[in-house]
């Protein structure tokens, strides 16, 4: 799965958006030199590889009035984690949904699961429901709703020379 | 900070969670589903991205495929440090997001770096910084979701 530099050279150009144009890939082709089927072709085996996970566009939860988001997080049973992680990131609200490792004594949490809604109340119901989901080899949980967006930069594949 | 959406913007919101195909005219047959132009259901998708209800149209790529590595990381930062820490914390370009939450470990960021080490690395200077513990919660394992949200 490792990317040549042609490879490197189309997600550095394409990383922070598409032009939204009902041609994009011809677009990005002729700025980078390449013919539009090679740049579909390359983008294709991108995603066979899993390297692109999908094409198209997130919403922004706090503009469609999502402004609640909390982090359920969960103590579950290690022989029983993988399959009930499987079950909550099938939920249609959990967004992300993680096995993480515990730090004790400060964290007895190995599940992450976030939810959004329009309001805390929403946000509680939904976490009533995982918490239904996992029963009783979940021995404890909680959830952190985010107060503050502290600093948000998208991801960035740093060129080459930096 | 929110406002109507016509019934159009939300299909097209819903959509574009989807996956579109990977042609030279992606947007071909949602317009024909939707019976109006490329031109209509790409110059719609613009306003919405232009008003902030959509974040950036493309590929959406696995950051550690590309071959990075990242790390959430909290702190338990007391009250009258908040600002200071906060200050340090984000000066580090690593920290990618950070987020204030209710909970006595009140501060969750993600850490992006080129390598594992750096990772070790960067969390041990920022310890070093602040005299705070930093606690790391690298993905042991995600579960895939139908990542959409109901427009």
């Amino acid at each position: 799965m490792s990317l040549d530099p042609k490879d490197r050279t189309i997600v550095e150009a394409t990383q922070a958006g598409l032009p939204l144009v009902p041609a994009p890939f011809a677009v990005v082709a002729e700025n980078l030199g390449l013919s539009e089927a090679e740049l579909i072709t390359r983008l294709t085996r991108l995603k066979q590889d899993g390297i692109i996970r999908r094409i198209g566009a997130a919403p922004n939860h706090y503009r469609l009035g999502m402004t609640a988001n909390g982090m359920t997080v969960w103590d579950v049973d290690d022989a029983h984690v993988d399959a009930l992680g499987e079950k909550v990131g099938a939920l249609a609200f959990v967004t992300h949904c993680y096995r993480r490792p515990r730090a004790l004594p400060d964290w007895p949490y190995n599940l992450f699961a976030m939810v959004h809604g329009e309001t805390r109340e929403e946000v509680q119901s939904k976490r009533t429901e995982i918490s239904a989901l996992l029963g009783s080899a979940s021995r404890a949980g909680d959830i952190l709703f985010s107060t503050r967006i502290l600093k948000k930069t998208g991801m960035r594949l740093r060129g080459k020379e930096a | 900070m929110t406002r109507a959406l016509s019934d159009l913007e939300r299909i097209l919101i819903n959509r574009l969670q989807d996956d579109l195909p990977l042609v030279p005219h992606p947007f071909a047959a949602l317009a024909r589903e939707l019976d109006l132009s490329e031109e209509e259901v790409v110059g719609r998708i613009r306003s919405l991205r232009d008003d902030g209800l959509l974040t950036r149209f493309g590929p959406f790529f696995d950051a550690e495929a590309l071959g990075g590595a990242f790390c959430l990381c909290a702190m338990a930062v007391p009250a009258e440090r908040f600002e200071e820490v906060l200050t340090k914390v984000n000066a580090y370009p690593e920290v990618a997001h950070n987020y204030e939450r209710d909970h006595r470990l009140n501060m969750w960021f993600v850490l992006a770096t080129e390598s594992q080490a750096a990772i070790a690395a960067t969390a041990a200077a920022i310890e070093r910084d602040t005299g705070l513990k930093v606690l790391l919660f690298p993905k042991e394992r995600e579960f895939f979701i139908g990542f959409r949200v109901t427009a």
